[in-house]
């Protein structure tokens, strides 16, 4: 039965809600806090802030990763920066513009009342990073300085040249060691959340296998804290790391957290294009390039020369003539699109067709090598590492590649998911972004999760629960939910077949990405429900797992998180399916505009979707949280 | 091309590993070495045999996760790379090339190429931080650092931890990498205070662990994927003394 449900946002105008919020939330004393157990799955932005300072405050905290420390964690990769209202830069900014501009950039499709609460947050963030050491770009007299990004017209970011995301997380990561030293955190590095544990319905602990030495073990707590990022890696090819999955919040889903919006995933329109069959990740050039590179395609189909011997009249700066007032910053989700639509019309450039360029010579010209050197020399070194061209002399090639989760799990306004004491914070939850994310609002979601916003809520919520003893590890609950994710080992290593879990993730993420990537049509997405199902079928029966359970086995790794793909692939295109809409990055072909931009359906669509795990994967049960517009009236976008 | 592989085998730290001989046929040059291992790993699994186990996760160079012994350098030939970024490329047809684990008594060995970096944690908890709350911070435009000063700290912010510092390091010192964020710190107005205590304390906890003593051969800024300079091992030195003659 599709149900409404409602996500807790507090009365009162919208600069009012988060204040008014703080002001109410129920409070812990610092005696009773010592007594309170939370545990932090992901110890990326999110995990390691939200457990820095939740341990600050003298919660006992265990943090979890996979990696084999927690700095590792993929929010080192981002590169261009991070958004914050400082208006630093006399240009207009203010905490609505910033709202707008993200409600807006997520094509009308976020919340009102979290999106301006990121906006409202994001300030202090720079200022605590600051006061941690992050070494942010200056101006010779000291000051701050900032860039623009996609989809605004303000210089709202931050950065710390072409590692904005390494530094925040050294940042949140040596806060977070602080607290380990101080026996205020217990930290589990290579550790794997197999499942999540219910007690009375609330969520109690989690089963997490020692990925050194194979063996489970259990953990209790009087809440759990997911923050385990995004699922990109799903279309095997990606910007992600290799171990970045789906599968903390999958399984949790699976125990009745609802996902919402798992089709949304934006397509980074600035990455390495694919360049062999064996290919295991697509590096991502970060999108502040697009402040000084000029986008642009021979305007002949097939043009065998190379680009310096095209001549200036032959050449198609395609964004800057589509869209003249953003030019190569428009958002992302339209830059990625505009790019597929030249690569189809045999535009596309590069060994395998594929690229278009993105050229540097105007931006040398003017500013001279030096400071482009200085903006973005990592940027370009690392581009001759990987493809062995100059980027100085010759333009970058560049693709589309998916990117970021803009789905995840559904979480109410203070990020619990609809199991009591559960959270989830960062790319692991839908809340912030909308249809399509802006550049540098990532890590700005994740800090200010992790730093502002679980504090207050998850005290709220353990406010409550004082008086509920912990839960033994020897429940009954923890004992089924370990047999049951030993006997998914086991039948990993004893299915014998032979194939790999990496050959059915590429064929996955293939079917994927042609049918559920940067266009989706009805016809297509029932194709690769299909495929998707024959696949899980195959998985099933031919999976081949070298090595054993109760042993360092990263196959098996590996296998656990393509099996939980092979359901989410499923879920993702059943969304794409039921949404009758273009939205942001989510485009239907069969709805769009006469000039091919996305067509929205606000009367029947104005609504996060939130799937309900009915146990059997294909017939998931559709939840609807409307949402409701009280400050900004929804209009149609445009970045012309 | 044809590629011959001698790669470290080894069960755990506890038992005795050796090198194996694996020869693969299609390699392509635009391959990432990774990728190549990965090629590997493939036609093992698909003959029932197991897999060679190594640590990676970004693949582009910034999460520092990977990191092996290639041919006896620590990420392999090319300077400022990590392992995971080197490409195939830079070998030719007919190569043998020589995979070992970063070698270490403060990295022991968990299985084949994986080895247990958390030693470097270790020195970052002693003290590699500035000691401010959420929450307690300042408007950010009140600690003015000037732009060299933030460029400076930058160049030994910039370290990700792989390692290779100390894998390369005949005493198998972790100077290069205690002496980046030392200096990252002091370099800064805001980590400028702790500065003596920090110094101390992390000094201390790199000599309680296995990690060796630096005899400044500075072998760790030449294998070193972010050209961290030796110059902050000095500043790590000074910084040290600085404090002793104050305690």
């Amino acid at each position: 039965m599709e149900k409404e449900i409602k996500a807790n946002i507090p009365k009162g105008n919208l600069q009012d809600k988060w204040s008014n919020y703080k002001a109410q939330a129920k409070l812990v004393s610092p005696n009773n806090r010592k007594k309170l157990e939370i545990i932090v799955v992901g110890t990326g932005l999110a995990g390691s802030s939200a457990a820095a300072s939740l341990a600050e405050m003298g919660y006992k905290v265990k943090a979890f990763c996979f990696q084999d420390s927690p700095r590792r964690a993929h929010s080192v990769a981002a590169q261009g920066g991070v958004n914050a209202m400082k208006n630093y830069q006399n240009d207009g900014d203010s905490v609505y513009r910033m709202f707008h501009d993200t409600l807006k950039g997520g094509d009308f499709r976020s919340r009102e009342a979290n999106t301006y609460r990121l906006a409202e947050c994001s300030a202090s963030l720079i200022d605590q990073a600051v006061a941690q050491g992050v070494p942010f770009g200056r101006e010779y007299s000291g000051y701050l300085k900032n860039r623009s990004f996609g989809g605004v017209q303000v210089s709202r970011t931050f950065y710390a040249r072409g590692q904005t995301g390494q530094q925040l997380l050294l940042g949140a990561y040596q806060a977070l060691m602080r607290q380990k030293e101080i026996g205020k955190i217990k930290l589990y590095a290579r550790h794997e959340m197999l499942d999540l544990v219910l007690i009375d319905g609330k969520a109690k602990g989690i089963i997490a296998r020692n990925l050194d030495t194979g063996k489970m073990e259990r953990h209790a707590a009087h809440a759990v804290v997911l923050a385990t990022g995004g699922f990109g890696k799903i279309y095997y090819l990606s910007t992600l790391a290799m171990g970045c999955n789906a599968s903390a919040i999958w399984r949790a889903h699976k125990k009745g957290a609802f996902m919402a919006n798992p089709s949304w995933t934006q397509i980074h329109p600035t990455s390495l294009p694919q360049s062999g069959p064996y290919q295991s990740k697509l590096t991502l050039m970060s999108e502040s390039l697009r402040n000084d590179g000029r986008i642009w395609v021979p305007k002949a189909q097939n043009d065998q020369r190379p680009p310096h011997e095209i001549p200036e009249n032959e050449r198609d700066y395609y964004l800057e003539r589509k869209y003249p007032s953003f030019g190569n910053l428009a958002p992302r989700d339209i830059a990625s699109r505009a790019a597929k639509e030249q690569i189809d019309a045999g535009k596309g450039v590069g060994a395998l067709k594929n690229a278009v360029y993105l050229d540097f010579k105007d931006a040398i010209h003017e500013y001279g090598k030096e400071t482009i050197a200085e903006r973005y020399g990592n940027l370009f070194s690392m581009y001759e590492k990987i493809t062995g061209i100059n980027a100085y002399q010759e333009p970058m090639k560049i693709s589309p590649s998916a990117h970021f989760s803009m789905g995840g799990l559904w979480v109410d306004y203070d990020l619990m998911t609809n199991i009591p004491g559960l959270f989830a914070i960062g790319e692991a939850n839908f809340s912030d972004h909308g249809a399509n994310r802006l550049g540098a609002n990532s890590l700005l979601q994740a800090c200010v999760d992790g730093y502002y916003i679980a504090p207050y809520t998850l005290q709220n919520y353990l406010a409550d629960q004082i008086q509920v003893p912990q839960s033994a590890i020897n429940h009954p609950a923890f004992e089924i939910a370990e047999n049951q994710a030993k006997k998914q080992l086991k039948e990993f290593v004893s299915c014998q077949g032979n194939k790999t879990s990496e050959e059915f993730h590429r064929e996955l993420g293939k079917v994927l990405y042609d049918n559920c990537g940067l266009s989706r049509s009805a016809e297509g997405l029932q194709e690769a429900i299909q495929k998707i199902q024959q696949l899980r079928q195959e998985f099933k029966k031919n999976l081949l797992v070298p090595g054993d359970v109760e042993d360092i086995n990263s196959e098996l790794e590996k296998a656990g998180r393509v099996a939980d793909y092979m359901e989410l692939a499923e879920l993702m295109c059943i969304d794409a399916l039921q949404r009758n809409e273009s939205c942001g990055a989510h485009f239907r072909e069969e709805f769009q505009t006469d000039e091919g931009e996305a067509l929205r359906n606000d009367k029947d669509f104005a609504f996060t979707a939130a799937w309900e795990w009915s146990g059997d994967s294909s017939s998931p049960i559709l939840n609807k949280e409307n949402l409701k517009f009280e400050f900004v009236q929804p209009t149609q976008r445009s970045y012309k | 091309m044809k590629i011959h592989l001698k790669v470290w085998r080894q069960k755990n730290r506890h038992t005795k590993g050796k090198m194996h001989d694996y020869t693969l046929t299609e390699v392509d040059e635009e391959m990432s070495f990774l990728e190549m291992l990965d090629m590997l790993n493939l036609q093992l699994a698909k003959k029932g045999e197991r897999p060679v186990e190594f640590d990676h996760d970004c693949r582009e160079g910034i999460c520092g996760q990977c990191g092996v012994m290639i041919n006896g350098i620590a990420h392999g030939p090319l300077k400022n790379t990590t392992t995971c970024q080197l490409h195939m490329r830079s070998f030719k047809d007919g190569d043998t090339i020589y995979v070992e684990p970063f070698q270490a008594k403060a990295f022991p060995v968990i299985r084949d190429l994986k080895v247990n970096r958390t030693s470097l944690d270790e020195i970052i908890a002693a003290g590699g931080y500035v000691s401010v709350n959420t929450g307690q911070a300042p408007e950010a435009n009140t600690i003015l650092v000037s732009h060299e000063e933030a460029e400076n700290a930058f160049d030994a912010a910039a370290c990700i931890g792989c390692g290779a510092c100390v894998a390369t390091c005949k005493n198998a010192s972790a100077a290069l990498f205690t002496g980046a964020k030392i200096a990252q710190l002091a370099r800064l107005p805001q980590g400028k205070k702790e500065s003596n205590k920090r110094t101390i304390n992390m000094v201390n906890r790199m000599e309680d662990l296995d990690f060796g003593h630096c005899t400044n051969t500075e072998a760790c800024q030449v294998e070193c994927p972010q050209d961290i300079s030796v110059l902050t091992i000095a500043e790590m030195n000074y910084e040290y003394n600085k404090a002793k003659l104050k305690d």
